[in-house]
């Protein structure tokens, strides 16, 4: 099936109708996922700067409110569980999805507000044709036409979208679309289209995590932090990094509570309320982020957490980029050391 | 109300609000359960902890100081050092407070069983083993256990938590009681010295027998070298470790030490399994 660009507008104006429909939109000169009300406010062709897993993991979010007297207590707090359709997310990004899924949803507790919203969301990604210099998707088992995490998946041939549909999900939504079939040009349209986009930069990520086993106490982290000024730009602007927050807004005996994204590149993340504090320096928790992504969550899940968008190269403002710094990992000479 | 959601906590009425220490900074809740089903739902073992909540402040992570055996309240001892926790110790009895949990991992009783047991505990961190102790003297449950010997230490007397049970406890023949503190005071009738050299004095068998630890790093640190002089294997040597914690659940991303997060992989760890984590705690 196809979708005329010229027709996206009325499209998404019509799942608007059944579904909140999630977009990349132009916020100040800033790409990032919205709600849209309109179709037409709908940007496409843009990558967003701001990673979609605010469509299920919002920045800031009440998980319940509250008020509390003597007598006794109320509280409420409801799911998110809203008909919800996301379109315009790049193959990495729906990868993304997948490895936050196993953070979420784990052996013994269940994260209602993501999963509410997880599992009334069908994603419908946009293949890249040309990924961007920063991008290296291929090298964290991605790829720009990678269907992992999508339901339906959506190719530029030009003046159209060529339509797969991936999941259940995914035939269900397109088949409320009545869309026109691809004929045999469009269809290899497509596959030029998928044969011909390069991306660019490569990572070799293999003995990584074993190298990164050995490295704890490398001296390699004494200089690679020392011109990182922990801003956190990395960590909010990477779709994969999960890290949260949980505060009360509340006055005298009545609010609610709010998560926010939180970064481990910050110095009070960890602090203890005795004062002591594990990760001290920019050392450690320029550590911590990188052991993190490539050895924790490959011992925990059995896979790397980054998709290669490469916002965090793209964004760093003292340009750090995580491909030469596991390059440089990788050359590194770590001898017998173990932990 | 949800009970699947494991943001939510459950009401409970704080019945006492007691002045543990005689610097006044340590104050042990009793708290009781508004709802039958809550209590009934409230399952928990010795060395797990839950979210405090003071209505109006937020909430923060304490061991529970109760046991299992003790039906019906919770028991948390806390210092007075945050928002939260000064929260709580104004806090009038009959107030309304918010419990999350039990979480996190516990003390392996069961494993423990047929075992002799050390506990060693410093300072205010012997919250959860007064918890452990209760449950292991239940009159159901001693039997299961072989000698049961207590190390406890704290700077002066007046900073030893639990008087009433320390009291109930050396009264009885089946708990070797150990109390020290570091300095000798007038009227003091126990041992005097840091822990690491009351251990060394009381020499327990390492054979057939495990050591739960938990107090400052300090302490553990010095009483680490004496327990394997003694005998006692990574594998024989519990802890309870401590960490800035938020959800509780493994998902915020906080409180990791390599791979394993503290909140739902611990806080209990043996020696051995630390071994194995890098030592960023």
């Amino acid at each position: 099936m196809i979708i005329k660009k010229s027709e996206i507008a009325g499209l998404l104006d019509q799942l608007a109708k059944e579904y909140r429909v999630y977009a990349p939109v132009d916020e100040n000169g800033n790409i990032a996922f919205k709600a849209i009300k309109e179709g037409a406010e709908a940007k496409l062709g843009e990558n967003s700067k701001k990673p979609p897993k605010e469509i299920l993991f919002p920045q800031s979010e009440e998980l319940f409110n509250y008020s509390v007297n003597q007598e006794g207590l109320r509280m409420d707090s409801k799911v998110d569980d809203t008909k919800s359709v996301a379109i315009g997310l790049r193959p990495c990004d729906a990868k993304s999805i997948m490895l936050l899924d196993n953070v979420f949803s784990n052996d013994q507790y269940q994260d209602v507000y993501y999963l509410a919203r997880r599992d009334n969301t069908v994603i419908v990604s946009l293949g890249c044709n040309r990924p961007s210099g920063t991008c290296f998707c291929t090298s964290v088992n991605s790829g720009p036409f990678d269907t992992d995490g999508s339901d339906v998946l959506l190719t530029d041939i030009g003046e159209a979208y060529l339509v797969e549909a991936i999941t259940e999900q995914g035939k269900e939504l397109v088949g409320k679309l009545n869309l026109p079939e691809a004929d045999a040009e469009a269809k290899a349209l497509a596959e030029k289209a998928k044969a011909s986009a390069t991306v660019a930069s490569e990572v070799d990520l293999a003995g990584l995590k074993e190298k990164l086993d050995g490295m704890f106490t490398h001296e390699y982290w004494d200089k690679l932090h020392e011109k990182c000024i922990g801003c956190a730009a990395c960590t909010y602007l990477c779709p994969t990094c999960h890290c949260f927050d949980i505060e009360d807004d509340a006055k005298d005996c009545e609010g609610c509570r709010v998560r926010n994204w939180d970064a481990c590149m910050f110095p009070l993340f960890t602090l203890h309320g005795s004062g002591h504090n594990p990760r001290t320096s920019g050392k450690e928790r320029f550590r911590q982020r990188v052991m993190h992504k490539f050895n924790y969550f490959v011992d925990r899940y059995n896979a790397t957490a980054c998709v290669g968008c490469g916002r965090c190269i793209k964004n760093c403002p003292v340009n750090m980029d995580i491909r030469q710094v596991l390059a440089e990992i990788k050359a590194q000479d770590t001898g017998s050391e173990v932990g | 109300m949800d009970r699947n959601n494991p943001y939510l906590p459950i009401p409970m009425r704080l019945v006492k609000n007691f002045t543990e220490t005689e610097d006044k900074l340590i104050h042990t809740f009793t708290l009781e359960f508004v709802n039958k089903e809550d209590e009934e739902n409230f399952k928990y073992m010795p060395g797990q902890f839950a979210e405090l909540m003071v209505y109006g402040k937020g909430e923060a992570p304490f061991g529970i100081a109760s046991s299992p055996t003790e039906p019906g309240i919770l028991k948390f001892s806390v210092a007075k050092v945050g928002v939260v926790s000064t929260a709580l110790h104004l806090l009038e009895e009959g107030s309304i407070v918010g419990v999350r949990g039990p979480l996190g991992n516990w003390y392996p009783v069961e494993d423990l069983k047929g075992k002799n047991i050390v506990i060693i505990g410093g300072g205010f961190a012997f919250t959860t083993l007064r918890s452990t102790i209760e449950y292991l003297l239940d009159p159901a449950r001693r039997g299961d256990y072989g000698d049961l010997t207590v190390i406890y230490g704290a700077r002066n007397p007046g900073l030893l938590l639990y008087k009433d049970e320390l009291k109930k406890w050396s009264e009885r023949d089946d708990i070797n009681l150990v109390t020290t503190i570091d300095r000798p005071v007038e009227g003091w009738t126990g041992r005097t010295g840091f822990i690491p050299a009351v251990v060394k004095e009381e020499a327990p068998s390492a054979e057939n027998t495990v050591c739960i630890i938990c107090g400052p790093p300090v302490m553990i640190k010095f009483t680490q070298p004496v327990l394997e002089e003694l005998g006692f294997t990574p594998e024989q040597i519990i802890m309870s470790l401590e960490m800035r914690m938020k959800c509780g659940l493994g998902m915020c991303g906080r409180c990791n030490i390599g791979s394993k997060y503290v909140c739902k992989d611990g806080p209990v760890f043996t020696l051995a399994q630390l071994k194995k984590l890098p030592n960023e705690y």
